[in-house]
């Protein structure tokens, strides 16, 4: 039985506005939906979608490695994401990670042991005229302060 | 949170309305005149060839960051040529920097849509895509119902408005890579695949996406074009400067007193933008250098500046370019050897691997900015910087790496006893310091305190 059956009638629709013949196109946003599901996407769902859609299983492999918003593996609850690129970094990216590894006791790249916070440094956000920021899962955080930072994480379950 | 419209003077097409929680709206936008330029082409049943015809006329330039003429792109599209034609907005705004798309896809989504199904019905297209950055979620939420109040009101599908011109547009988001912002990558991804750029030719417009011709046009490129079809090439020229008609959405951060999104009409003084608009420099420190247009142009410094205008021409005369619109200002004090370590760091971490030149080229860039910081440089390094960015340089299907190192060497060829300085005394003439006022400074040394020796948690190995 597939584990994404119940997702098939929403990508069906997705394909009306898509011209027809192209379903390989669908493979992007349909892995964006199971990882939005499951947190990380499997070797079952690769299966699932190479069977669902008939593109080849080597251009799931790709995307899934070419794109940095894709994840293999569980990641924390939270996943929070620190631009540390020129205008973040002008206005003080790096002392906000150094304030997130001392205060959740990791470094970029690592999961608290209680899978709460997962930390990552990350590229242009986009969002340089509001720095220091930091995208926590789908959200910007912006003109982040030591007590706004403080505020945030404890506010997070 | 969305971004706030800055105040600035000059005349104005897309900040002339006052942000409030419903003004991205259809009904907010129909208010002030929008969808106008479509009903006007629908119901006179203008000629597609007549719509580009006034693109062309109008002299706009792409707002994308290469500046080509958006009429001359449109116009190479053969009309009859019996095959399909796709019209794709390119909202993978990820050039460092850069927000102004942002800020007209959070607040004039259907400004940017509209243009998108104009472009669409002079080229006649039946499938529009818009390709949205994968980290934009407002932006993409703000667009997602723009598109669906829009099919709702009889704007988009089929038989549009009774004229018989039909068009389904797909958002599509990215899934992070900056690389995707170039038009053949992301026709890629459009297609589902790796980002991978292609060599041309054939051109776009011959072979784009699923091999039919196409035409990718920034946000902002787009957005423009309803003021055009409304209120006609002639007028829209009277706004700018001759050579760069109309106004340029800058995004400025950095160092800057009021850093956010200008709407700024060509041919403005560039110091007046800076010191005036924008409030001048944080701390009232003196200005050092902007990074014009994104981190993949050259930096200008404070005396280059001098009397430039914020246009095309000027700024090329000036050794640089408008680029994407995307300015950082930097103050006196800044270690531009740690800055340009930073800016390595990004080439490296966004070269997609397909060209040997880059794949290699921006590692080794970073490696040896990377020991340079890190006190290890050795004498042949500035050279070495120079020759491994000549040697990447045209080498590669897109120009990621020939950014890369015009932006690297532009810091060299500006601040090259910096980089002397930091390699012969193993430390930076200006304490490595990046910020003039840092909110998290106290973390950052108890950071540092407890990390005897080590440099920065950014910089740490591995921390990419």
């Amino acid at each position: 039985m597939s584990r994404i059956a119940h997702l098939i009638p929403e990508f069906e629709q997705w394909k009306t506005r898509y011209p027809a013949g192209f379903e390989g196109s669908l493979t992007i946003p349909c892995l964006q939906r199971i990882q939005q599901e499951r947190g990380y996407i499997t070797d079952a769902d690769i299966d699932d979608l190479v069977a669902y859609l008939g593109v080849p299983r080597t251009q799931v492999d790709e995307v899934l490695g070419f794109y940095t918003m894709f994840t293999r593996k569980p990641i924390g609850r939270h996943h929070l994401q620190v631009c540390h690129n020129v205008s973040c970094s002008l206005r003080g990216a790096e002392g906000l990670v150094a304030h997130l590894c001392l205060r959740l006791g990791i470094g970029p790249g690592e999961t608290t042991p209680d899978g709460r916070f997962t930390l990552s440094t990350v590229e242009c956000l986009a969002s340089c005229g509001t720095a220091p920021m930091m995208m926590v899962n789908e959200a910007f955080h912006e003109n982040l302060t030591p007590a706004s930072v403080d505020a945030l994480l404890e506010a997070l379950p | 949170m969305t971004l706030p419209a800055q105040v600035g003077t000059g005349r104005k097409f897309f900040m002339n309305f006052p942000v409030t929680a419903d003004s991205h709206t259809l009904a907010a936008y129909r208010g002030r005149g929008g969808y106008q330029a479509l009903a006007k082409v629908l119901s006179t049943g203008m000629a597609p060839t007549d719509v580009t015809k006034e693109v062309t006329a109008s002299g706009i330039l792409g707002h994308g960051g290469a500046a080509f003429p958006a009429g001359r792109k449109w116009g190479v599209v053969k009309l009859d040529d019996g095959e399909p034609h796709y019209v794709c907005m390119n909202a993978d705004e990820g050039e460092p920097g850069t927000f102004k798309d942002r800020w007209l896809l959070e607040h004039v989504p259907h400004m940017c849509l509209e243009g998108l199904i104009l472009a669409s019905y002079a080229l006649k297209g039946r499938h529009a895509f818009i390709y949205i950055r994968g980290e934009f979620d407002l932006p993409w939420r703000r667009m997602r119902d723009a598109i669906e109040e829009a099919y709702a009101a009889g704007l988009l599908g089929e038989n549009i408005q009774g004229s018989g011109f039909s068009l389904d547009v797909v958002l599509y988001r990215g899934a992070g890579s900056y690389v995707c912002g170039e038009a053949s990558a992301m026709l890629a991804s459009l297609e589902g695949k790796k980002g991978w750029p292609r060599n041309r030719p054939p051109r776009l417009t011959v072979k784009g996406l699923y091999q039919r011709p196409t035409v990718v046009n920034n946000v902002e490129t787009l957005a423009n074009v309803p003021i055009i079809i409304a209120e006609g090439a002639e007028a829209f020229r009277k706004v700018g400067t001759a050579k760069s008609p109309g106004t340029q959405m800058i995004s400025i951060s950095g160092h800057i007193a009021r850093p956010g999104v200008y709407e700024v009409e060509y041919g403005y003084s560039w110091e007046r933008f800076l010191y005036e608009d924008c409030g001048g420099m944080q701390g009232g420190k003196a200005l050092k250098c902007v990074i014009p247009g994104g981190v993949s142009t050259k930096i200008l410094s404070a005396e280059e500046l001098k009397g430039v205008t914020l246009d095309h021409n000027s700024a090329l005369a000036a050794g640089s370019q408008v680029g994407s619109g995307g300015m950082i200002a930097i103050a006196e004090g800044t270690c531009m050897v740690r800055l340009a370590r930073v800016i390595q760091r990004f080439y490296h971490h966004e070269s997609c691997g397909q060209c040997t030149p880059c794949r290699e080229g921006m590692g080794w860039m970073e490696r040896v900015l990377d020991r340079i910081v890190r006190g290890q440089g050795r004498p042949e390094d500035i050279d070495r910087l120079y020759h491994i960015s000549t040697a990447n340089d045209g080498t590669t299907i897109c120009s990621l790496g020939d950014s890369a190192g015009y932006a690297v060497t532009a810091i060299l060829d500006h601040y090259r006893e910096e980089f002397e300085y930091y390699i012969a005394n193993g430390r930076s003439m200006h304490d490595g310091t990046l910020t003039v006022t840092d909110p998290f400074a106290e973390s950052l040394a108890r950071w540092h305190a407890a990390h005897p020796g080590a440099l920065s948690p950014t910089l740490a190995a591995g921390a990419h």
